[in-house]
C-alpha cells in the first residue's frame, strides 16, 4: 500500500533526534503519588477510600461518576494520606494522595481475564472501563465510551494512530518498537468488539523501523495493515487519520463514527492488552521528557500520580535558561508555569524550552498570503475566522465555520506575520458554545 | 524551579518565514529581470529604479511616521512596490514619473486603505495606470534596447497598428531584447524569477499559469488559430511580469485556492480582449486591476467547502 495523507497540512521540524534512539526506562519508584480523580475530558471520580486507609497496586481508588468518566486506580501501595484539592494541571482538583511503602504490593483484584477468543465484545468494553482506560493520545476521552456506539451507528473500520505526528514526542514510537505484540493484542480485542476481521494501524513513513517492527508483529493475523502515512502534520489527528485510511470524510460536526470508524491511540491499544492479560488498569504510561532545557531527555514510565518536578529531576533536571514548560508536543500541548502537580493518564510528554525558543515572536499585519488556507486541515480561512473573532463577530466567526476547527494550530505555525490565529479562533469557539449553552 | 516562565497558547513553535523573508524572495526574484532592464535599457533604466524605490520607500516612512505608527520599511514591500513600479514604465520616462507613480502607489493606493496586506488593488499597477492616463505621452514613449536610445513601438503597438514586418524574432521577445517598460522585456528572466518564487513556496502556480495560459488559448482562438503567434503574445507586453509578480499580490488577489482561479482566467480573458478590440495596445494593467475590484466578490463565491462539509 502506498503512502496515504490527507489535504493541508505542515511539515514542522520534527525534533525527535533527543529522545527516538532512547529505549524506555522505568522511573524510580515516587515516594508519594498524587492522583487526581479528574484526569480527563468527562465526569470526575468519586473516591472510595479515606485518610488512612491502606491501598494496593491496581485497587479501585475511585468510582467512575458517570458513563462518560473511568474509575481511577491506586499505582502504588502505601496509606492514603490525604483525599483533598490539589494543583493539577492548569487548575485544582480532588486528589488522592498516597505514601508509597514501596512494596508495589498487588491488589488482588488484578487477575488476567482469560483468553481473547472466549471473552465477548461487552466483556471486553467491560473490561477496558473498569481498568480506567482512556485516549492516551491526547484529551483522554473514556475509550469504552468510544467502543460503545448507538445502535444505528455501524462501525466497520478500527483504526490504531501510531502517527505521532507532534513534533518532539517519540513514547508510542519507542511503544511499537518495544512492546509490538500489546499493541497488535489491543487491535484484535478493539477489532472483537465490533465483530470486525480487519484493522489498520497508521504509522507515518519517517517511523520506518516502527512500520517494520510492526508489520513483522502483526504477521500472524492477516486482517491487520500497517498503513504508511506521509510524514504531516497534523497526519494523527483523529479525523485526518480516518481520511488518510479510509478516504471517508467525518462530517462536519459530528464524531468518527459517523463515518463508520473507531480511532484509538497505540498507546491506548497497548493498555487494553495489559488489562486483558494481566488484569492491570490503567496506572502507568510512558511519557517523553524533552527539549532544550532539558539535561537528559528520555523516554520513561511512569506512575500516574507522580509529580513532574520528580520526573524533571530524573530526566537530570532543567537547563540554566529555561523560558517554557510544556504538557505534551510543541503544536497542541499545554504550556504551564510551574511543574508543582501530578502526571496523569494523558502525559505523553513533558517539553522544555530554552528562554531563547520561548520568546513570542512579534506580530505584524496580516499580508493576506492564504497560507492558513492552503494548510488548513479543516479546510477553513482561519485568518478571516481570526479578523472577526478580534472584533468580536461572532455571528461572522460561526459562519466561516470556526466551530469545525481541530486546533492543531497549523494556521499559527505557518503565519508569515506571526498573527495568534489559533487563540483568537479558539476565543471565538468557546464564546460561541457558550452563547449556545444560555439559549438552549 | 524559581524561573519565571512562559504561559502561551498552542502552538509553540512558528515556522522561519516572516514578512520579511518572503519580501525579500520577491526582490531576489525579481533582481535577474531588472538587471536585465538595466542592461538592454541603458543608466536612464538604473536611475529610474532607484529613484522609484527611493520614493517608495521614503513615502512609507514618512506617512507611517507622521501617523505614528510603527515604520516597517525593513519588511521590504514597499521596495517591491517601487521596483514593480519602475519596471513597468519606459525608460525614457523623465525623472518625475517614478516620484509621482511611487508616492501614489504608497501614499495613495497602500497607505490610505491601511497598509501592507489592506490594499485592494496592486499599488504599483495602480500608479501606473493613473500616470498613463494622467501623462500618456510620457508614458507611452518607447524606446529600443540599446546605448543610443532610439525611440520605437512595442511589439504590441506594432500588432495593434497592424506594422507586424517590422515584428521583433519570438527569441528577441523571449530573452527581452524589444522595447517596452523596462522590467517587462526578458520573459526569461521573468519566468526564472517566478519558478524561484514557486520553490520557495511565496506564490502558488496557480494564477501564473491560469493567467498566462488563458491569454495563450484566447489568443489561439481570436487571432485564428495561429500557434506561433499565441505563443508570441504570451512573450511580449506585461504579460509575464503581470501574472508572476503583480496578480499575484497577496492583499489584491483572493486568498482561495478556487477563487485565484477564478481570478486568472478573468485576467487572462480580459487581456485579450483588449488586446485584440480595446483602444490600448496592452491590457494586462487594466485586466488585473479590474480583477482585483472584482476579488472580494470572488472570494466570497469560492469558499473552501469546510472538511466533513457537504460536497458541492
Amino acid at each position: 500500500m502506498g503512502l496515504l495523507s490527507f489535504k493541508g497540512g505542515i511539515h514542522p521540524p520534527h525534533s525527535k533526534e533527543y529522545t527516538e534512539d532512547k529505549p524506555v526506562v522505568i522511573a524510580a519508584e515516587p515516594a508519594m503519588v498524587h492522583i487526581p480523580l479528574r484526569q480527563h475530558i468527562g465526569a470526575p471520580a468519586s473516591s472510595l477510600v479515606k485518610v488512612g486507609d491502606v491501598v494496593k497496586v491496581g485497587q479501585k481508588i475511585g468510582e467512575a461518576g458517570g458513563f462518560v468518566s473511568v474509575p481511577i486506580h491506586s499505582s502504588v501501595s502505601g496509606i492514603v494520606k490525604a483525599v483533598k484539592n490539589h494543583a493539577i494541571l492548569g487548575g485544582s482538583t480532588l486528589t488522592i494522595s498516597i505514601e508509597n511503602d514501596m512494596e508495589n504490593e498487588v491488589h488482588e483484584s488484578v487477575q488476567p481475564k482469560g483468553k481473547l477468543d472466549d471473552l465477548s465484545g461487552k466483556e471486553i468494553v467491560e473490561i477496558i472501563k473498569e481498568a480506567g482506560i482512556v485516549g492516551m493520545g491526547g484529551a483522554g476521552f473514556p475509550t469504552h465510551v468510544k467502543l460503545s456506539p448507538p445502535a444505528d451507528k455501524k462501525i466497520d473500520v478500527v483504526i490504531l494512530n501510531g502517527a505521532e505526528c507532534e513534533p518532539y514526542l517519540t513514547n508510542d514510537y519507542r511503544l511499537m518498537l518495544e512492546n509490538p505484540s500489546d499493541i497488535i493484542f489491543g487491535l484484535e480485542a478493539v477489532m472483537k468488539v465490533f465483530n470486525l476481521k480487519e484493522g489498520y494501524i497508521g504509522i507515518e513513513d519517517n517511523k520506518p523501523e516502527a512500520i517494520k517492527v510492526m508489520k513483522e508483529a502483526a504477521k500472524g493475523n492477516p486482517g491487520i495493515k500497517i498503513v504508511g502515512l506521509r510524514t504531516k502534520y497534523p497526519q494523527g489527528a483523529e479525523k485526518q487519520l480516518i481520511a488518510a485510511v479510509t478516504g471517508r470524510e467525518v462530517p462536519s460536526g459530528g464524531l468518527p463514527m459517523e463515518a463508520g470508524a473507531v480511532v484509538n491511540n497505540v498507546s491506548t491499544a497497548a493498555a487494553i492488552a495489559t488489562a486483558i492479560n494481566t488484569g492491570m488498569p490503567l496506572i502507568d504510561r510512558i511519557c517523553t521528557v524533552t527539549g532544550k532545557g532539558i539535561k537528559e531527555p528520555k523516554n520513561i514510565k511512569i506512575k500516574v500520580g507522580t509529580m513532574i518536578s520528580e520526573i524533571v529531576e530524573q530526566c537530570g533536571g532543567y537547563e540554566e535558561n529555561i523560558g517554557k514548560l510544556i504538557m505534551g508536543g510543541p503544536m497542541m500541548g499545554i504550556a504551564t508555569h510551574t511543574d508543582q502537580f501530578p502526571s496523569t493518564k494523558t502525559t505523553s510528554g513533558i517539553l522544555v524550552f530554552t528562554e531563547e525558543e520561548a520568546r513570542i515572536p512579534e506580530e505584524s499585519q496580516c499580508i493576506k498570503c492564504g497560507k492558513c488556507v492552503e494548510t488548513c486541515p479543516s479546510f477553513l480561512q482561519p485568518s478571516y475566522i481570526s479578523a472577526y473573532a478580534l472584533i468580536n463577530n461572532l455571528e461572522m466567526a460561526e459562519k466561516y465555520n470556526a466551530l469545525d476547527c481541530i486546533e492543531c494550530g497549523t494556521c499559527s505555525f505557518v503565519c508569515p506575520s506571526k498573527r495568534p490565529l489559533l487563540e483568537s479562533i479558539r476565543l471565538a469557539k468557546r464564546e460561541i458554545l457558550a452563547q449556545r449553552r444560555k439559549t438552549k | 524551579m524559581e524561573k519565571m516562565l512562559r504561559v502561551s497558547s498552542s502552538p509553540h513553535i512558528r515556522s522561519k518565514d516572516t514578512v520579511s523573508s518572503i519580501m525579500r524572495d520577491v526582490v531576489i526574484a525579481l533582481l535577474p529581470a531588472t538587471l536585465a532592464g538595466i542592461y538592454f535599457f541603458g543608466i536612464n533604466a538604473a536611475i529610474i529604479i532607484a529613484l522609484s524605490v527611493g520614493t517608495a520607500v521614503v513615502t512609507e516612512a514618512g506617512i507611517q511616521t507622521l501617523r505614528k505608527k510603527k515604520v516597517t520599511i525593513n519588511d521590504w514591500s514597499a521596495v517591491i512596490t517601487g521596483l514593480l513600479l519602475a519596471m513597468n514604465l519606459p525608460a525614457s520616462a523623465p525623472w518625475w514619473i517614478p516620484v509621482i507613480g511611487a508616492i501614489f502607489a504608497i501614499a495613495i493606493v497602500k497607505q490610505a486603505f491601511g497598509g501592507i496586506g489592506s490594499n485592494f488593488m496592486n499599488p504599483a499597477l495602480a500608479a501606473r495606470v493613473f500616470l498613463v492616463t494622467s501623462w500618456p505621452i510620457e508614458m507611452t514613449t518607447w524606446v529600443a534596447p540599446g546605448a543610443d536610445a532610439v525611440s520605437t513601438a512595442t511589439p504590441l503597438g506594432m500588432i495593434k497598428e497592424g506594422s507586424t514586418a517590422q515584428l521583433p524574432s519570438l527569441m528577441d521577445a523571449f530573452i527581452g531584447n524589444v522595447g517596452g517598460s523596462l522590467g517587462e522585456t526578458s520573459a526569461v528572466l521573468l519566468i526564472l524569477g517566478g519558478l524561484y518564487l514557486l520553490y520557495r513556496g511565496v506564490i502558488s502556480y496557480r494564477i501564473p499559469t491560469f493567467y498566462i495560459g488563458t491569454v495563450l488559448v484566447m489568443t489561439f482562438i481570436l487571432g485564428g488559430f495561429n500557434i506561433y503567434d499565441s505563443v508570441y503574445s504570451i512573450f511580449v507586453g506585461g504579460l509575464m511580469l503581470g501574472a508572476i509578480y503583480m496578480a499575484t499580490d497577496y492583499s489584491s488577489s483572493p486568498i482561495t485556492a478556487k477563487g485565484q482561479i477564478v481570478f486568472a482566467v478573468g485576467a487572462g480573458l480580459l487581456t485579450t480582449i483588449i488586446r485584440f478590440y480595446g483602444g490600448y495596445p496592452e491590457g494586462v494593467q487594466f485586466s488585473i486591476i479590474l480583477m482585483n475590484i472584482a476579488t472580494p466578490i470572488i472570494e466570497r463565491y469560492t469558499a473552501p467547502r469546510v472538511f466533513g462539509g457537504a460536497k458541492k
